[in-house]
């Protein structure tokens, strides 16, 4: 019985980070003011790309790669469109992740039958060996570790480093950031593209560690709880990360339930982890003064740098 | 003969439908305080902005210490010794002022800046806290925090873009020390405004500007106001016409008015007790953010938690009314944001009108009626022709006049409707003096017809010409009335700290 608390648990750290990947990521980009709603696209480009490297080359990290490249690239595109030709941020994003869905079944259809390599085992040696805490939290991909890494830089980074400053200031008031002499639109470039890396990244991570197959729309709906856990967390990456663990802890105690014959219909449960996740997020950033602390006050508005 | 510090030589800028700047030449000296005069619309702001390298000029040379530079961008600017204080300040709300001020600077650390801002503020008695978040700052002490900035770049030449046009009389007595001071240090200063007498007090030179050319280069101490006006609006500004007061009814009564603050950063009002009578013009003064907001959007029914029976209007208690009920029974507000809160900004006047005014809609005049478009634009060109608003039409969208044009046609809006009560806060802030002159006129006369007027404004040369009595607020508190003859400047100055009760002790019933 306790061990199956245990594969709970590192299940839950597993799908948390597919999350919480593309959350830090679209936070970067929200952060800097642009809003890109093509997560869903991007991660569903990203996982075939990273799927088919894998299977091209039998390489994890060239699969990494092929889905950063493939997220930062649909991200580039994006930038491109809504930073210089003031095209509107929440339709094109739409716009992308229809392109992307779209693209990645076509691109799929030679891919769903095929295999990858089995995946070896990440157990970290002696720590994996103790009891129940083994099992639980040292027998996951590197990713799943750096993921949290990442997090706590990401809070060094834009809390107490001048460029982390300089990107809140893009998403805060561009127009003073501009008078101040930043390159606005560059910035904001940069953090788009990087939203986007980190985007592939997910998708890559799910389609190649996560469950290592190839199925049109598996991304389902990720990139969406990805851009709601941002707004939810109140842009704080501490917050997205535990969102993020949250709702897939949540995912997997629903599987559990249901797997236990829970007198429950499953759609109930399928509701279960957007339910809870809204609920304890909603819970801890209905403070309106924190929100207006929070937001970034330009986010989703066009800037026109000179007017 | 020293070199100039800053020579502008033809300097002119054209935009689509307006040239800005036609063949400017200005020349300002090491040391040197000079003011630019103009009204609003008169192109200062393009220059500056020129000098600053925000914007290209189409022709003209600039010297800075007798070489010719071309200034592609505010950083080239600062890193050249220019420093600017911008009207509409550059601060972002959420960050520290340390935080801004270092975004402004080159590569330092957080201490090292926090460090100069203290002996910056201690060297110029500039006193701020480095660590405060700047939205719980008073307007003042962000202008402190943007001068501050600009001085940390150790500038040669300070631009101030309309520095007190957000000050209390005795903040800018401050301001004028420390750029009294760094005149003294050798540094230069433009100063940008429309205020005469604050140039001819400052000021050692001065350039008028009018519609983008030059009129007149002169030294502003010899000059007289109603000179340098002549020079800045081609006329002697309009005297206003004062006839006596001749207060009716009693319009509206605020008794016991006391409203607990909605926003984190707002006021408590306090047993606010208030009248205004038909036929007078009744002003509030007071330091912003002393609860003027919080009570006109009581006032307003923008904020319908009033007490039961605290504010009437005639009999009626309207204390749960919203604006749109308050406006049927003849209470017309202004607000001191125009874009936003006055106007809709990519609407057009025309519609604009729609706001509060339901002429234009055919019966029913609620949600059912429809829009009569061809009379709700000539109502608008009645306004437009009126009010002598330069604007290109019924149709142009509210962003695009001048401030001052927006104001007038706001302002314009409330009068046409006949109000039996008029709230106007700020009535003339940033508006230049020929608008300014004209408002207050017309709210002169509409008082003179027997309207009940409340103006709420931080100008205290604007309460002392236009009111026949006075409160004054502060701290969410406020004084006891004074009729005007009595009122001087001191007097009122020391209220707006909150000091009434010790100069009227029989009417101390605030404790």
């Amino acid at each position: 019985m306790m061990d199956s608390y245990a594969l709970l648990i590192a299940a839950t750290l597993n799908a948390g980070t597919v999350l919480a990947i593309a959350s830090l990521g679209l936070l970067i980009n929200e952060k800097a003011g642009i809003v890109n709603l093509g997560a869903e696209g991007m991660m569903l480009c990203a996982a075939i790309a990273g799927f088919a490297a894998v299977v091209h080359t039998g390489s994890d990290t060239m699969g990494f790669l092929a889905g950063i490249a493939a997220g930062a690239f649909m991200a580039a595109i994006f930038g491109g469109l809504v930073i210089w030709l003031n095209t509107n941020q929440y339709a094109t994003g739409l716009a992308l992740t229809l392109f992307g869905s779209g693209f990645s079944a076509f691109a799929g259809i030679a891919y769903v039958q095929a295999q990858i390599p089995e995946r070896p085992n990440f157990a970290l040696p002696y720590l994996s060996d103790i009891p129940l805490v083994g099992p639980a939290l040292f027998r996951q991909h590197p990713l799943v570790y750096l993921t949290v890494a990442f997090a706590l830089v990401l809070i060094w980074f834009l809390y107490r480093t001048r460029s982390g400053l300089i990107l809140r200031s893009v998403g805060e008031s561009p127009e003073s950031a501009h008078a101040l002499g930043y390159a606005v639109r560059w910035i904001r470039m940069g953090a788009v593209v990087m939203g986007g890396a980190l985007c592939g990244l997910a998708g890559a991570y799910l389609s190649i560690i996560y469950t290592p197959l190839w199925v049109e729309g598996m991304v389902a709906g990720k990139g969406w709880i990805a851009l709601a856990l941002t707004t939810f967390a109140t842009w704080r990456p501490a917050r997205v990360l535990l969102g993020a663990y949250l709702f897939g802890g949540v995912t997997m105690l629903q599987f559990h339930l249901q797997g236990v014959g829970v007198e429950l219909p499953s759609q109930v449960l399928s509701m279960l982890p957007y339910l809870a996740t809204i609920f304890v997020l909603a819970l801890i950033s209905r403070n309106p003064r924190w929100i207006r602390i929070n937001i970034p006050a330009a986010m989703g508005k066009p800037f026109h740098p000179g007017s | 003969m020293t070199t100039p510090r800053l020579e502008l030589k033809g300097i002119t800028k054209a935009f689509p439908d307006v040239v800005a700047n036609s063949d400017v030449s200005l020349t300002v000296m090491p040391g040197e305080t000079h003011a630019v005069l103009g009204e609003n619309g008169a192109g200062k702001s393009t220059l500056m902005k020129v000098i600053y390298g925000s914007l290209m000029p189409d022709a003209g040379q600039i010297l800075l210490n007798g070489q010719v530079m071309r200034i592609r961008n505010p950083k080239e600017a600062r890193a050249n010794g220019i420093g600017m204080v911008f009207q509409h300040f550059n601060l972002f709300d959420t960050m520290t002022v340390a935080e801004n001020v270092w975004l402004g600077l080159a590569r330092t650390s957080l201490e090292q800046v926090t460090a100069s801002i203290v002996a910056k503020a201690t060297e110029y008695g500039l006193d701020i806290d480095p660590r405060r978040a700047v939205h719980t700052l008073s307007v003042g002490e962000r202008q402190r925090v943007e001068i501050i900035r600009a001085l940390l770049t150790r500038p040669e030449l300070l631009i101030l873009d309309e520095p007190t046009s957000v000050l209390t009389p005795q903040a800018v007595e401050k301001l004028f020390l420390v750029l009294r001071k760094l005149a003294s240090e050798g540094c230069s200063i433009l100063y940008i405004s429309h205020k005469l007498h604050e140039i001819r007090e400052l000021c050692t030179a001065c350039t008028v500007l009018r519609a983008g050319k030059v009129t007149g280069v002169c030294n502003p101490k010899e000059e007289s106001n109603a000179s340098l006006s002549r020079m800045m609006i081609g006329a002697e500004p309009p005297l206003l016409e004062h006839h006596e007061c001749q207060a009716g009814s009693t319009t509206m009564v605020v008794r016991n008015l006391s409203l607990e603050r909605d926003d984190q950063f707002g006021v408590d009002l306090q047993e606010i007790n208030l009248s205004v009578c038909a036929g007078e013009i009744v002003g509030i003064a007071g330091v912003s953010g002393n609860g003027q907001k919080e009570l006109l959007y009581a006032l307003s029914g923008e904020d319908t938690r009033s007490p039961h029976g605290s504010i009437r209007i005639g009999e009626v208690d309207v204390s749960a009314l919203d604006p749109g009920e308050r406006r049927r029974m003849g209470l017309h507000f202004v607000p001191e944001e125009r874009l936003g809160r006055g106007a809709v900004p990519t609407l057009s006047l025309a519609q604009n009108l729609l706001l509060t005014r339901t002429e234009s809609i055919s019966i029913p005049r609620c949600a059912g009626g429809w829009i009569r478009v061809k009379a709700l634009a000539n109502h608008a060109e009645r306004l437009i022709d009126r009010f002598h608003i330069k604007a290109g039409g019924p149709n142009s969208v509210a962003r695009s006049l001048s401030g001052g044009n927006l104001q007038k046609y706001i302002v314009a809006r409330e009068i046409d409707a006949n109000p039996k009560l008029l709230i106007v806060s700020q009535p003339t802030w940033g508006v230049d003096v020929g608008a300014a002159a004209q408002i207050r006129g017309e709210i002169l006369r509409l008082r003179d017809e027997g309207c009940a007027v409340l103006v709420v404004s931080e100008e205290l040369d604007e309460l002392f010409e236009v009111c026949d009595r006075m409160y004054v607020i502060a701290r969410g508190k406020l004084s006891p009335s004074i009729p005007i003859a009595e009122a001087t400047v001191e007097k009122i100055g020391e209220w707006m700290s909150g000091l009434w009760d010790r100069s009227v002790p029989g009417e101390a019933r605030h404790a």
